[in-house]
């Protein structure tokens, strides 16, 4: 079953097309890189897919609701972790968690239930007194994840989750994002070419808001007739014939 | 409910702001005790304590656009809202969750205020009591300042402006620090133009128990009040689409 699938999405400012009739499609469960440089499009596109900015043109549908026409159907089976963290930084890391669980309409229960899940997952305890503006930039990252995950989505926008992270702290999130293959659907965007290679079952390469490739890590090498995955971005961007 | 947590985490947030108690509650405190020692010396009827208690109350609550602006501004550039804003909350979710944990922090200001004027010498009566409910209609007229302001200007602007500017504006025109009778012309007419004088006016009147006569600064205020709680949801709502 597709959990997203678009049809000439576009989104343009003034004269510029941030993205360009995209159009392409995910499967449930699947983990899909958009990779890009700076202006791309790939936030753009998330932040249409999000329902944060309507698209000037085209459509595309989340589990089959249009995001155009029942964004309020869409809103409860998503959730994004934006590029920069976003948290409450004046809360604890329990009480994050919780504000997310009431924004949801959560039973008390399955607060607790949730919470304790999360927690687990994102090896979060020792941390839960803690007050997220304090913590590290790693940990926020954690916590940032944990909130878009407790809300239990059946599609996860992960954007640019790794930026400016250490080598140990983005390796530990990279498990944690590998533990989601196949349990939900994740759209990830990135600017490190091993990151989007060592976890994406596919990856769509944009560029000045258009969609240039969308294949396997293999696939794209191949296209781009390099064996490795940088070089073979580096030509599809700058239109390098293999 | 959703819009109850959303409501929370705000007051969490505000409450735990040392700045929040240092000027919200400690200046105009300080402001109280400083002018009741200064007529304890040197009688003034201005700063007589049925008349200044109401004056410092409503300086308080010019704060409060501070506290507001300045929560939904770092809110908005902390990545926070745009979070939320695709989680199932709505637009008017986000704007009685940025204005309703303001009110009863307002009111516990003036409250307290008032209390502290009690042991200055002011006497407590029924009038009192009303005087610390008219407080809720006048704190409406600061948070949609605040959320007005948060929504179009960034924490350091809202700094500037609601911090410095809007709490100056609002003691200078209220008639609390000196008499607009006594500068008169243009200042006077503009003051009188602006809810501040009006809100205090509102606080004096009530507290003397001259209902009939708060009635006019009443709807003066609350004719703010309304307009800057109108341009407020729409310049928030278009912050949102903005996104």
């Amino acid at each position: 079953m597709l959990a997203i699938q678009t049809n000439n999405l576009t989104k343009r400012y003034g004269d510029i097309a941030a993205v360009d009739g995209l159009s392409l499609s995910v499967e449930e469960g699947e983990l899909f890189a958009l990779l890009g440089v700076n202006g791309a499009g790939k936030t753009t596109t998330i932040k249409m897919l999000s329902c944060l900015t309507a698209p000037s043109d085209g459509d595309a549908f989340l589990h089959g609701q249009s995001i155009c026409k029942n964004p309020e159907r869409i809103k409860p089976i998503i959730a994004v972790s934006p590029q920069e963290t976003a948290i409450a930084p004046g809360l604890s890391v329990y009480e994050n968690l919780e504000l997310i669980c009431g924004v949801y309409g959560f039973s008390h229960e399955k607060k607790n239930m949730k919470i304790k899940e999360l927690t687990d997952l994102l090896g979060l305890d020792a941390i839960m007194k803690r007050k997220a503006g304090k913590l590290s930039g790693g940990w926020q990252r954690r916590l940032s994840i944990a909130m878009a995950l407790i809300s239990e989505p059946k599609i996860l926008f992960l954007d640019e989750p790794t930026l400016g992270l250490d080598v140990i702290a983005r390796s530990e999130l990279w498990d944690i994002i590998r533990s989601l293959k196949g349990k939900i659907t994740v759209i990830l965007t990135t600017h490190y070419m091993e990151e989007a290679e060592a976890l994406s079952d596919r990856i769509g390469i944009m560029r000045d808001g258009k969609l240039l490739v969308c294949d396997t890590a293999e696939g794209v090498k191949r296209t781009a007739g390099s064996d490795s995955f940088e070089e073979a971005f580096i030509r599809i961007v700058k239109g390098v014939k293999a | 409910m959703k819009m109850l947590s959303f409501a929370n985490r705000n007051a969490k947030e505000i409450l735990r702001d040392p700045l929040t108690l240092l000027f919200g509650l400690g200046f105009p405190l300080i402001l109280l005790l400083l002018l009741s020692a200064i007529q304890a010396s040197i009688p003034v009827p201005l700063f007589e304590i049925e008349k200044l208690t109401p004056g410092i109350v409503v300086f308080g609550l010019s704060f409060m656009t501070l506290f507001s602006g300045s929560l939904i501004a770092k809110d908005r550039s902390s990545s926070l809202l745009q979070r939320l804003y695709t989680t199932p909350l709505t637009p008017l979710d986000f704007i009685l969750g940025y204005t309703l944990p303001i009110l009863p922090f307002a009111v516990v200001q003036g409250a307290v205020c008032y209390v502290v004027a009690m042991l200055l010498g002011l006497k407590l009566t029924p009038n009192l009591l009303l005087a610390i409910v008219f407080i809720i209609p006048i704190s409406l007229l600061y948070v949609a300042l605040g959320l007005l302001f948060g929504s179009i200007l960034n924490d350091k602007q809202v700094g500037g402006i609601c911090g410095a500017l809007l709490t100056n504006l609002s003691a200078w025109l209220s008639g609390t620090w000196f008499d607009l009778e006594l500068v008169g012309g243009v200042f006077k007419n503009i003051a009188y133009a602006l809810p501040f004088v009006h809100a205090v006016e509102v606080e004096r009147a009530v507290l003397s128990g001259e209902l009939s006569a708060a009635l006019p600064h009443l709807l003066w205020v609350l004719g703010y009040s309304l307009v800057s709680l109108a341009a407020a949801v729409l310049l928030f709502l278009r912050q949102m689409k903005r996104q």
